[in-house]
C-alpha cells in the first residue's frame, strides 16, 4: 500500500481511549448501538469496510476519551468474534487484548424466537454460547432454540 | 429447582427428552412397568401435586391427576388459562411462586416455548414440563418409548417409521431425539411441506442416527416395527389443492398392512381424525390405545421418582 493510500485510509489517531479493530466487516454500526456509544456523547471515529490482511475486510473504531472494560468486551465478541481492543493513554498503548466470548449471555439479545416465553415475560434473554470455527451460534436457554450471529437481534438498552 | 443428588431423580425437573439420559430412561421405563404390574396405593400418600394447565389437554391432565391419586396423593389446579390470575395480567413467574408455596410438584402446559424452564428456574419444588408450546413434551416421548418396548420387547435397532406432520409436531421432534439412544433407524414419511426440519435432521446425522426420507406409507410398511402416526393437518398447507393431492398418502387403513410384518404395530399420541381408519382399532397392528393407558404408569413413575417415593 502507498504512502497516499495509508494517509487516506488511516483513521485518526487518539491522544487516550479505546480501539476496536479487526470488527467483521459490516459490524461496527451495531457494535456502537450494543454498547451505547451513540446515547452516552462519546467522540467516535468508524471506519467500515477497511481493507485487512488478516480478515479481508474488518471495520474499526475508535472511542475518545473512554477505556472499554474486558466485561464489555466479551459483549462485542458476540458480533464481531475477531475484535482485539487496545487501551491508549498518552497515545501509547497501554492494554491491547482479544475479546473473548462468554459461555453464557443474559440480557444482552432477546430470542428472536416470538413464541418463547422470554418474549412474553419481563426476564432477560439468557443463552449459552457455542463456538463454531469460523462462527458463533446461540442457544436459548428457554426455549433451546440455536441462532446464528444473523438471527441475533439486540435488545435496547440492555446494562453492562 | 437443581437436582438435590444428581445421581437420583430426586427433586429433579423433568423438562425435556434431550436432559434423560438411556440410563435415565430406561430406570423410568422400569418403574412404570413395575407400577403397571402392581400399584402402590400408598406411595404417595399426603404429597399435592400442581396440576397447572395454562391451555387444555384431556389425555396429559387427566393421566397425572389419576397418577397421583392412584398412589394416595392428590392434586389442585386448573385446566385452563381462563380460570387463572393471568386474565389479571399475572406473570407466569409469579403464578409459579404463588403455587409451589401449596405443592410438592409442579405439572405445568403452557403455550409459550421455555415456559417450564422458567418455572423451573424459579421453583423450589421439581417441575414436570406437560408441553411447553410446539418445544418439549417428554412424559408423552416416555410413555411412547414405553410402549414401543412393550409391545416389541425391546427398545434397540428397531425400525421406526415417523409419518405425517413431522415438521411441527413436537412428539416426533422428541421421539426422533430420543432413538438416539437406542440405535434405531428412522423412516420420515411426510409430505414435502412438513418435513422433519433440518435442525432435527442436522442433530441426528451428529448422533449417527440413520434416516431417510419418504413420501407415502406404503414404501415403508415391510421394513416397520413400528409406525408412529400423526395427523396432517389442512391448516398447514399453503395450497388447499396441495393438501388435497397428499391427504390420503397419510391415511393408514386395513389395506395398508398387506405387506406389513406380523409383529408391526401402530403408535399415535391422540386425539386422531381420519389419518387412522377406524377399522384399524380391532386389528392386531393398532396399539394406540394401550399407549394412551400406558402414560398413567409412567407418570405414576415420574412422579414417584422425583418426590424421592420410589429410586
Amino acid at each position: 500500500m502507498s504512502v497516499i493510500e495509508c494517509k487516506e485510509l488511516t483513521v485518526a489517531a487518539i491522544r487516550n481511549g479505546t480501539v476496536l479493530d479487526h470488527i467483521t466487516a459490516g459490524s461496527a454500526l451495531a457494535i456502537v448501538k450494543l454498547l451505547n456509544l451513540h446515547q452516552e456523547g462519546k467522540t467516535l471515529s468508524l471506519g467500515m469496510h477497511l481493507p485487512s490482511e488478516k480478515l479481508g475486510t474488518k471495520d474499526l473504531i475508535k472511542i475518545v476519551d473512554w477505556e472499554l472494560t474486558p466485561k464489555e468486551a466479551n459483549k462485542v465478541a458476540l458480533l464481531a468474534p475477531h475484535t482485539t481492543v487496545t487501551v491508549i493513554r498518552d497515545y501509547e498503548t497501554v492494554k491491547k487484548f482479544p475479546v473473548q466470548l462468554p459461555d453464557a449471555i443474559e440480557g444482552l439479545v432477546k430470542c428472536p424466537n416470538p413464541q418463547c416465553i422470554s418474549k412474553h415475560e419481563d426476564i432477560p434473554g439468557k443463552f449459552s454460547v457455542q463456538r463454531r470455527r469460523h462462527s458463533v451460534k446461540i442457544r436459548c436457554h428457554y426455549c433451546h432454540i440455536g441462532f446464528t450471529q444473523d438471527d441475533i437481534k439486540l435488545q435496547q438498552g440492555a446494562p453492562l | 429447582m437443581t437436582c438435590l443428588d444428581e445421581r437420583t431423580f430426586v427433586g429433579r425437573d423433568i423438562l425435556s427428552i434431550d436432559s434423560l439420559s438411556r440410563e435415565d430412561i430406561i430406570h423410568i421405563l422400569d418403574h412404570a412397568k413395575c407400577l403397571k404390574e402392581k400399584t402402590s396405593p400408598d406411595l404417595l400418600r399426603g404429597q399435592i401435586m400442581g396440576s397447572c394447565f395454562f391451555e387444555p389437554s384431556t389425555r396429559t391432565r387427566l393421566s397425572f391427576e389419576a397418577a397421583m391419586g392412584r398412589m394416595g396423593g392428590s392434586s389442585i389446579g386448573f385446566s385452563d388459562e381462563t380460570s387463572t390470575s393471568t386474565q389479571k395480567g399475572e406473570s407466569l413467574a409469579d403464578s409459579v411462586r404463588t403455587v409451589e408455596q401449596y405443592v410438592d410438584v409442579l405439572v405445568l402446559r403452557h403455550p409459550k416455548e421455555g415456559a417450564a424452564q422458567l418455572a423451573a428456574d424459579i421453583c423450589s419444588k421439581p417441575v414436570i414440563n406437560a408441553g411447553d408450546g410446539a418445544n418439549q413434551h417428554p412424559t408423552q416421548t416416555l410413555l411412547d418409548l414405553f410402549s414401543i418396548r412393550e409391545c416389541q420387547g425391546r427398545l434397540d435397532e428397531l425400525n421406526i417409521a415417523l409419518v405425517g406432520d413431522l415438521k411441527y409436531g413436537r412428539t416426533v421432534h422428541s421421539l426422533a431425539m430420543a432413538s438416539c439412544h437406542f440405535n434405531m433407524r428412522l423412516y420420515f414419511v411426510a409430505p414435502e411441506s412438513l418435513e422433519m426440519p433440518k435442525a432435527i435432521c442436522d442433530r441426528l446425522r451428529e448422533q449417527r442416527v440413520k434416516f431417510s426420507f419418504h413420501r407415502s406409507i406404503e414404501e415403508v410398511m415391510p421394513k416397520a416395527d413400528i409406525i408412529y402416526m400423526t395427523r396432517v393437518q389442512k391448516e398447514r398447507f399453503s395450497s388447499p389443492v396441495e393438501y388435497q393431492r397428499v391427504k390420503d398418502s397419510f391415511v393408514l387403513t386395513p389395506d395398508s398392512f398387506d405387506r406389513a410384518a406380523d409383529h408391526l404395530k401402530v403408535l399415535h399420541p391422540l386425539p386422531r381424525v381420519n389419518e387412522i381408519d377406524k377399522r384399524v382399532d380391532d386389528t392386531d397392528y393398532a396399539y394406540y390405545f394401550q399407549q394412551a393407558e400406558n402414560g398413567l404408569h409412567v407418570r405414576k413413575a415420574l412422579l414417584g421418582l422425583v418426590l424421592g417415593k420410589l429410586h
